[in-house]
């Protein structure tokens, strides 16, 4: 359930005599580092190096010219960031990012947590229908969305041809194309596609639960409601606390669900999207590097916040 | 005593209508996805509103056309699904084949800069893929693998290599120290032990922990994107939906078919596999 990063406790061969336990310790040093090397050596070169590159890169004015030609030698510069900052496009990609992440994050987790309540109590079926639940979060994004957009597409859209016929909506709602309905149409997307995520971790905290705490609280006389509130919920803030970290982050730096749904058009510009943008659109690599760098380090310090007043004050609650 | 007689009864069917709803809201899209990639798309733009085609309209030229190649005047799916498959199952194998021993390293033995290649494959987590996108695509461009697969699986590894490393972890960190220790004291290094010990007793992890990376392979978009778009013969079932699904060309609900290529593989594997699969996501954290 947690992300531990701590190492497994060691148990190395019983301890006779020092002379025996230091081989053994040298040996499984060796061997740890030989096992780990491969795996390692990959990470570094396509995470860590590409990551510090792309620091460079923010620092330099570069095309895609000069960087064949000059590698890494480019003269450094702060006109990239200067050039972020100042623009009014960049400020508004980030509200809304903010909105979007957000939004998509209390809108999964909510509807994840709701499920996970309504699936608790055995049903005949109810292993099938957990499985099927979990269909948007493991089927291929592209698919996904594109039946979206086919079922909100206007012209011949199932929604929008029950809306006009059976609901009596005077004219097709323009879901993807029309600035405050897009952005919404996408967070509700996000929902659709990740509460399943959150159904899953919140079902196995529920799983773990001990049954009496609840049931003495029926005795007492404590409603449903009252159970929930005070006892399931407090137990799964943890959880929560946990998933709405994870959602947050990878939120924030979503791309291909916008990017599929809209293109980043209609008010649906978000930060990735128009690094992207400004990669592929104006071959500014050293405006899309700095673009990154300066999401990284918002993302770095809201989390940081983030950890300071939550995960520390739910901690010692527990 | 009223009030929980009241939210008793209210929360006691409020249940089965959340219930039926959520799986309405799942399944519905993908109802929807099989239905139209049978249907000739002059059907779908006469009857727009309607669930349940009658036996008659249904058609699998949809599928015909898809699958053909463009040279045969199709849109060459069976030749991405390919690519697809190439990537998918490479980047399965290869990362299974580095994250196998990373994994026994990290949860048994204790050894120099353990907790800070701890820390490496944890911070990879939590950086956006498209802060390694620019410095990956120019670097790529420059040494001449971008437009090729080979590039592409390179980057699926390091990608899912992390959360491959956490699902194997946490199941070697749940297996008996002592059969271990049984093998040393027969003399068995500890790549021995591995071999003929780990790898086969945790074998049903390891399953699943490929079908996972299989699966998040086979998904991705943004890197294909990045990488191949120039290229259509490299293309995968993602990117060639995307890319065609952008214009009029190719007729929507053929592009449907598409869609269900796509899906139906994930579809299948996750059938096989979603016990060990969702037992194995929730015990460590996810990217995703």
């Amino acid at each position: 359930m947690t992300v531990s990063l701590s190492p497994a406790p060691v148990k190395a061969a019983p301890p006779r005599g020092r002379q025996r336990r230091s081989i053994t310790a040298r040996r499984d040093n060796r061997a740890g580092l030989a096992l780990v090397l491969p795996v390692t050596i990959i990470v570094i070169v396509v995470i860590i190096i590409p990551i510090i590159w792309n620091v460079i890169l923010a620092f330099q004015q570069t095309d895609f010219t000069s960087v064949a030609t000059n590698g890494i030698f480019n003269p450094f510069t702060l006109d990239n960031f200067v050039g972020v900052l100042t623009d009014a496009g960049f400020w508004s990609s980030l509200g809304t990012t903010v909105i979007y992440s957000v939004g998509g994050t209390a809108g999964s987790i909510t509807l994840g947590l709701v499920a996970a309540i309504a699936f608790r109590k055995p049903f005949r079926g109810r292993g099938l229908a957990r499985a099927v639940m979990l269909l948007p979060y493991v089927a291929p994004v592209v698919a996904a969305a594109f039946v979206w957009q086919i079922m909100l597409n206007p012209q011949f859209g199932i929604v929008n041809a029950v809306g006009t016929h059976l609901l009596g909506w005077s004219d097709p709602v323009n879901f993807l194309g029309k600035a405050p309905n897009a952005l919404i149409t996408v967070i509700v997307f996000e929902i659709w596609r990740y509460f399943p995520f959150a159904f899953l971790f919140i079902t196995a905290r529920l799983v773990g639960l001990p049954k009496d705490v609840e049931e003495a609280a029926t005795v007492d006389g404590a409603t449903p409601l009252q159970n929930f509130r005070f006892i399931v919920l407090p137990q799964l803030l943890p959880v929560i606390a946990l998933l709405s970290v994870l959602r947050l982050i990878m939120n924030f730096n979503k791309f291909d669900d916008i990017y599929l749904l809209t293109g980043g058009g209609a008010g649906t510009e978000v930060a990735a999207v128009r690094v992207y943008d400004t990669l592929l659109g104006d071959f500014d690599i050293g405006g899309a590097a700095a673009n990154a760098l300066v999401l990284s380090a918002i993302l770095a310090v809201s989390l940081l916040i983030y950890v300071r007043f939550f995960v520390n004050r739910g901690s010692e609650d527990s | 005593m009223s009030r929980i007689v009241v939210e008793k009864r209210v929360f006691g069917s409020l249940r089965w209508v959340v219930i039926v709803a959520l799986l309405l809201v799942t399944i519905f899209p993908f109802y929807y996805m099989v239905e139209l990639s049978f249907v000739p798309i002059e059907q779908l733009l006469l009857h727009p509103d309607r669930l349940w085609v009658p036996l008659q309209d249904l058609t699998i030229t949809t599928y015909q056309n898809v699958l053909k190649s463009v040279d045969d005047g199709g849109q060459g799916f069976a030749h991405f699904m390919t690519n697809s498959a190439i990537v998918a199952l490479s980047t399965a194998i290869i990362t299974l084949f580095v994250s196998i021993p990373g994994a026994y390293a990290l949860s048994r033995l204790k050894f120099f800069g353990q907790r800070q290649v701890s820390g490496l494959f944890f911070a990879v987590y939590l950086f956006p893929s498209i802060i390694i996108a620019i410095p990956l695509f120019v670097g790529f461009s420059a040494i001449g693998i971008r437009e090729s697969l080979f590039g592409l699986v390179i980057v699926y590894i390091a990608q899912t290599v992390p959360v491959s490393i956490l699902m194997l972890r946490t199941y070697i960190k749940t297996m008996p120290v002592s059969i271990e220790e049984a093998a040393m004291v027969d003399g068995a290094s500890r790549f021995r032990i591995l071999r003929s010990v780990i790898v086969p007793l945790a074998m049903p992890t390891i399953m699943s922990t490929g079908l996972y990376v299989f699966m998040i392979a086979w998904n991705e978009f943004l890197f294909a994107l990045l990488f191949l778009t120039a290229n259509r013969d490299l293309w995968t079932v993602s990117l060639g939906l995307s890319q065609l699904s952008n214009g009029i060309e190719v007729s929507k609900t053929v592009l449907m078919a598409g869609s269900v290529l796509l899906t139906l593989p994930i579809i299948v594997l996750y059938g096989i596999a979603e016990r060990s699969l969702t037992e194995g996501l929730t015990s460590g954290a996810d990217k995703g």
